[in-house]
């Protein structure tokens, strides 16, 4: 079973809350003892999706957590928007494909980075994109 | 606004890049850099990344974008100082950047520059040595 300690939740509209965000998740990731590798992986991921957020939503919200099961604890972030919402994500999921003018790396490469990856989304409704990151995982 | 400074050394442009990127910030120094290659007619770019903690699939784009752009320019760039953290996470995100020269340190990438350009400049001499034979 996964705990949740800690929440926090940043509101995420210009692009100077991105970099506060990332910094806040560093933060967390430090405090938990995550290694450095784990903390760029994570770091990574939540860029990507911070991206995603601002590119196609106008903004959104992301959460972060202290999370914790059994013996391992981790950071899980949520991140909500009301943008479009995705219409195929399996589509999405795919490497090299994009809506934007991207690579088409970031839902795909976010996934690869993280432990556990979960996407929600309703077309005109928006999407909610799920991670966790295991301290030592 | 934020810059990031291009220092001219010689034929060579350096960067250093010692915040975190952002992506305004990014794309800034791909149209300045491009630009300084063509004022300065520099035969090289050498970008150091040593103080940069994260690279997305974005910045890892702009990055790839300044080699080629700097390519059709005439010009080879070099990135040094990736911190391993990063080129693990370059990987498993799935951008392996390709075409971009890398070097360890500042050092041996200046090195690098310098055999690429010294080759390149052998190149156009054996070219025209083969004229005068023929």
């Amino acid at each position: 079973m996964t705990l949740s300690l800690n929440k926090d939740t940043i509101e995420v509209i210009k692009e100077q809350d991105v970099v506060f965000a990332k910094n806040r998740i560093k933060e967390s990731a430090v405090k938990i003892k995550m290694g450095l590798v784990n903390q760029t992986r994570l770091i990574t991921a939540a860029s990507e999706l911070l991206r995603n957020m601002m590119r196609y939503a106008n903004g959104g919200k992301c959460m972060i957590e202290v999370v914790t099961a059994g013996r391992n604890s981790g950071i899980r972030l949520t991140f909500t928007d009301k943008g479009p919402g995705i219409p195929d994500i399996a589509m999405a999921m795919k490497d090299g494909f994009s809506t934007g003018k991207s690579l088409g790396l970031g839902l795909p490469g976010t996934k690869r980075l993280v432990n556990e990856f979960d996407i929600k989304s309703k077309v005109g409704e928006g999407t909610i994109v799920t991670i966790i990151k295991w301290a030592n995982g | 606004m934020d810059k990031i400074p291009i220092l001219r050394m010689g034929a060579f442009l350096l960067v250093t890049i010692q915040v975190d990127l952002y992506d305004r910030l990014a794309l800034t120094l791909e149209a300045d850099l491009v630009q300084m290659v063509q004022k300065t007619s520099a035969k090289g770019v050498l970008i150091d990344i040593s103080a940069v903690s994260i690279v997305d699939s974005f910045m890892g784009r702009i990055i790839g974008n300044i080699a080629s752009m700097s390519k059709i320019l005439d010009a080879e760039t070099v990135v040094v100082g990736m911190q391993p953290a990063v080129a693990i996470t370059l990987i498993e995100l799935g951008l392996p950047l390709k075409g971009v020269h890398t070097a360890l340190d500042v050092e041996k990438g200046m090195n690098l520059l310098k055999t690429m350009i010294d080759f390149t400049e052998d190149d156009e001499d054996l070219t025209e040595d083969d004229l005068i034979a023929e």
